[in-house]
């Protein structure tokens, strides 16, 4: 085994090189953005970052860790509702308060799994929906928050939010325009640490149990992985990264009411079809999966219930036809990886010995 | 020939478990194959049972090619399986399991619940019980009665003796005569040679996923089938 | 008296709530299979029924007769050639497919027969009650416990008493062995989905026939089965049937404090349960 010394295991491609440069690019010209765009296009893309952010945190849960929740409606809506109640209640500011929103997902997250993690398999799905309808019930009943009805976030909060007046200065926009720059900016950051900070937990240990977990689960307990704790863990991150991402996108919204902040069709169903049509288990599908979700919704969007029903339908096709989603079928005949996780053995040909 | 495999092979992903297996099996002959764990005997039967599937002229019954068959319409032509670990359907009562073996194909043929149970006595008065509340050899009798529910006429068994005692081996073996005296094939999966040489009519002995020895007990010697069985000079 | 009529309207209730249940615990009893789509397939139902009541001018029980078939082979169909092509190791596929057929079909319905809120009409049995030692309770919810309690008899003797439900037994416990004895496993999945849309239809009726639908509820639906299913206990039939009945106790209970809990209460008990009896009241003895 001479040459064992000179085999060594990598995750860096060429075209994950590549990507690395391409993202601080792409990020630096997303920040100079509001400079040039319109308010309109501001909002599409504030849209499009927190679908993908939450695609993204998704697809962790599901794609990696085998924990298919059909419940992340109940993080969104806690995280929002708690940037809210920090505002009226207590007049925080609503950046700070949007990371209160995180952590109110975090608490609430742990109930949730304590109940969802006694549900076996398929049964754990429909288990983390119903913990989100209590939640949502619930918090229905928060009448100093509206109720059922929901509330606004009162003007004076909304108008001196940090940071909105050196931006009005800066790009010379009216308020409101000025607020959509600042949840832009926030929501762009957010997504790369989103994306960032999972592909750091995949290349790293996280990544590397998970795997052996979801390729056996009995043989992993076996090497010393403690299952129980990782699925802890990943849910608890999830929990966390999707409490942010929805206060975050109430304080763009400024509005909220029980059954739009816990919508399951808006943060779950668009969600999982992001992923699934993008590609399950990888971290290139859930961008491909945003952009074709976005390009539907704009095409769509005047059909109404058509535009649901195609994506539906699209979802079912994807998972018969091509269960590894367009960036499966991409990856498949050009072998790029983007954001390699992947384990590689490299040096010399192993297949050599004997 | 009542069966027959061409150039057999078969994989799981990467690996090759069996490297062009030629096999034939007469009418009413009972053929013994032996070989050490990891042979590739299993495989062989799931292979022709269409548990593994294959190219449709690689397995041969009574004439008819029916490689790419699935499991349940090989079954339907008449080959039964006793499957390895017995395998019976804990849901299912002792009866319930013989009677779900001739449900799909059952008919004509000597094979009922009253011969099984003049067969295997003591099944009679255990039809009421969970097939797996019986003991090791009583759960094996259920699964040669099961496969006998549907009057085959080849009947492949995987390593009957396998996790029971000498004296419980015995009770099963002596069935196997009546079994034959009804006209069907038999073919043994097992992993105890004298057993095998004492039942058989023929011995295939396999090793590494080819055939490495064939003949009658009468031809083969004992420094042959060791030579066979481990690939070593005895 | 008051509660004692409470309690009552709730275990009636309750019957509802088996009604839905019974489809998704066949179902997953036999191929381990959740779907997702369950609610929105009573809610299909319930408009086939009342678009058979309304175009032929038919008796809804009548029209239910002739729903049930219709259900049966789109159940059939669905299985053979969609879900068993995803049915496999990794439960993420069917649980996905499912949901994208639930999307759709909730979607379909809202293209198919607008928001409007339908009710089968059933004319004056719908207010017809009986009284019963003092309290008065509805011919409806009592026509519906009873229907599910005839449907659990009736599936029940399907499992233990004939040919197939042997061979749905065997298929659960083990589908390659199954196979060995001439059993086709997909085959036997289309059938048990083919069933559970026929108790999909009596489902719906009852549904249709008691209270408002439209093409949202589904997932409600859902959610109320697989309460009763995992409190019940997975596999078992009665313990569904009880599973259903807490539920409706506590909803009603809920409502009697205050109209608001009524839906909430049901989560809670659901959640109670999972706290004390994890696998629920009356586990199957296997898995």
């Amino acid at each position: 085994m001479e040459k064992g010394q000179r085999m060594k295991i990598v995750t860096r491609t060429r075209a994950g090189t590549i990507t690395g440069l391409m993202v601080v690019v792409l990020v630096l010209a997303g920040l100079a953005l509001p400079a040039v765009a319109p308010r309109s296009l501001i909002q599409d893309l504030f849209f499009i970052l927190t679908m993908l952010s939450l695609a993204q945190v998704w697809n962790l849960l599901a794609g990696y860790g085998g924990l298919v929740s059909v419940g992340q409606q109940a993080f969104v809506g806690i995280g929002a509702y708690a940037m809210f109640a920090m505002v009226i209640l207590f007049g925080w500011d609503p950046v700070p308060a949007v990371l209160v929103g995180g952590v109110a997902a975090v608490i609430l997250a742990v109930p949730t799994a304590f109940f969802a993690f006694r549900l076996q398999g398929a049964y754990f799905a429909i288990g983390t929906w119903v913990i989100a309808e209590v939640t949502r019930l619930l918090v229905a009943q928060w009448k100093a928050l509206g109720g059922g009805t929901g509330t606004s976030l009162p003007r004076e909060a909304t108008s001196d939010i940090m940071g909105v007046e050196l931006i009005r200065t800066l790009f010379d926009v009216r308020e409101a325009a000025a607020r959509d720059i600042l949840a832009y900016w926030l929501a762009l950051i957010l997504t790369v640490c989103i994306i960032g900070g999972i592909y750091w937990l995949l290349k790293n240990r996280l990544g590397l149990a998970l795997a052996a977990v979801r390729d056996n689960t009995e043989a992993a307990r076996s090497v010393g992985i403690d299952t129980t704790r990782l699925k802890w863990a990943v849910f608890l991150i999830a929990a966390f990264a999707t409490g942010l991402i929805g206060a975050l996108i109430y304080v763009q919204t400024a509005r909220i009411s029980p059954d739009a902040a816990f919508s399951l069709t808006d943060w779950t169903a668009y969600v999982i079809f992001i992923v699934v049509i993008g590609g399950i288990g990888t971290l290139e599908g859930p961008i491909i999966g945003v952009i074709v979700f976005f390009v539907l919704q704009s095409a769509l969007s005047d059909y109404g219930a058509w535009y649901l029903l195609t994506l539906g339908l699209l979802a079912i096709a994807v998972m018969l036809f091509a269960p590894k989603g367009l960036w499966g079928l991409i990856a498949a005949r050009t072998g790029l990886r983007l954001f390699p996780v992947q384990r590689r053995l490299v040096g010399h040909d192993i297949n050599g010995g004997k | 020939m009542l069966l027959q495999t061409h150039g057999l092979t078969a994989s799981y992903g990467q690996f090759k478990a069996l490297f062009g297996i030629d096999l034939a099996v007469a009418k009413g002959e009972c053929l013994a194959i032996i070989g050490a764990n990891g042979a590739g005997k299993t495989t062989l039967l799931r292979s022709i049972t269409g548990v593994l599937r294959n190219a449709p002229g690689m397995v041969m019954h009574r004439g008819e090619a029916i490689g790419d068959l699935p499991a349940d319409r090989v079954m339907q032509r008449g080959i039964a399986m006793v499957p390895e670990g017995r395998k019976l359907f804990p849901s299912l009562s002792v009866e319930e399991n013989l009677l779900i073996g001739g449900q799909v194909r059952g008919g004509s043929g000597p094979w009922g619940l009253e011969a099984i149970y003049d067969l295997f006595p003591i099944l009679r008065e255990r039809r009421r019980s969970p097939g797996t509340a019986l003991s090791g050899g009583q759960q094996q009798m259920v699964a040669i009665g099961r496969a006998l529910m549907s009057n085959p006429d080849l009947l492949l068994c995987d390593e009957i003796s396998l996790g029971l005692a000498p004296v419980v081996i015995r009770d099963i073996y002596a069935a196997l005569p009546r079994i034959r005296a009804s006209g069907m094939a038999v073919v043994i999966v097992e992993q105890d040679i004298a057993r095998a040489l004492s039942v058989a009519d023929r011995v295939v002995c396999m090793m590494e996923g080819r055939i490495t020895l064939e003949g009658t007990p009468a031809q083969l010697n004992r420094a042959q089938i060791h030579a066979a069985y481990f690939g070593e000079a005895a | 008296m008051i509660w004692v009529d409470t309690v009552v309207q709730g275990v009636l209730l309750g019957g509802l709530y088996a009604l839905f249940a019974a489809g998704l615990s066949l179902v997953f009893g036999i191929m381990r299979l959740v779907n997702l789509a369950h609610g929105d397939m009573i809610v299909a139902a319930a408009f086939l029924i009342l678009l058979l009541v309304q175009g032929l001018g038919l008796n809804p029980f009548l029209a239910a007769l002739l729903a049930a078939p219709a259900m049966f082979a789109f159940g059939w169909l669905l299985q053979r050639f969609i879900l068993n092509r995803v049915l496999g190791k990794d439960i993420l596929p069917p649980l996905l497919v499912t949901f994208g057929l639930s999307v759709a079909l909730q979607n379909g319905m809202l293209e198919a027969f607008s928001a409007d809120s339908r009710r089968i009409p059933i004319g004056p049995l719908e207010s017809a009650s009986v009284s019963l030692g003092g309290i008065t309770v509805g011919v409806m919810p009592l026509l519906t416990f009873g229907s599910a309690v005839a449907v659990i008899v009736v599936l029940n003797q399907i499992f233990y008493r004939t040919a197939l439900g042997r061979a749905f037994r065997a298929t659960s416990d083990d589908p390659v062995t199954a196979s060995l004895m001439g059993i086709n496993p997909r085959g036997i999945f289309a059938m048990a989905t083919g069933l559970a849309m026929v108790v999909v239809t009596i489902a719906a009726l009852y549904l249709g026939m008691r209270s408002n639908f439209d093409p949202s509820i589904g997932p409600a639906r859902l959610i109320y089965a697989f309460e009763a299913v995992i409190i019940g206990g997975l596999g078992s039939l009665w313990g569904t049937l009880a599973g259903g009945i807490i539920i409706g106790v506590a909803q009603t209970l809920g409502a009697a404090i205050n109209p608001e809990w009524q839906i909430l209460a049901g989560h809670i008990a659901f959640l109670v349960v999972l706290v004390i009896r994890p696998r629920g009241l009356f586990p199957r003895a296997l898995d």
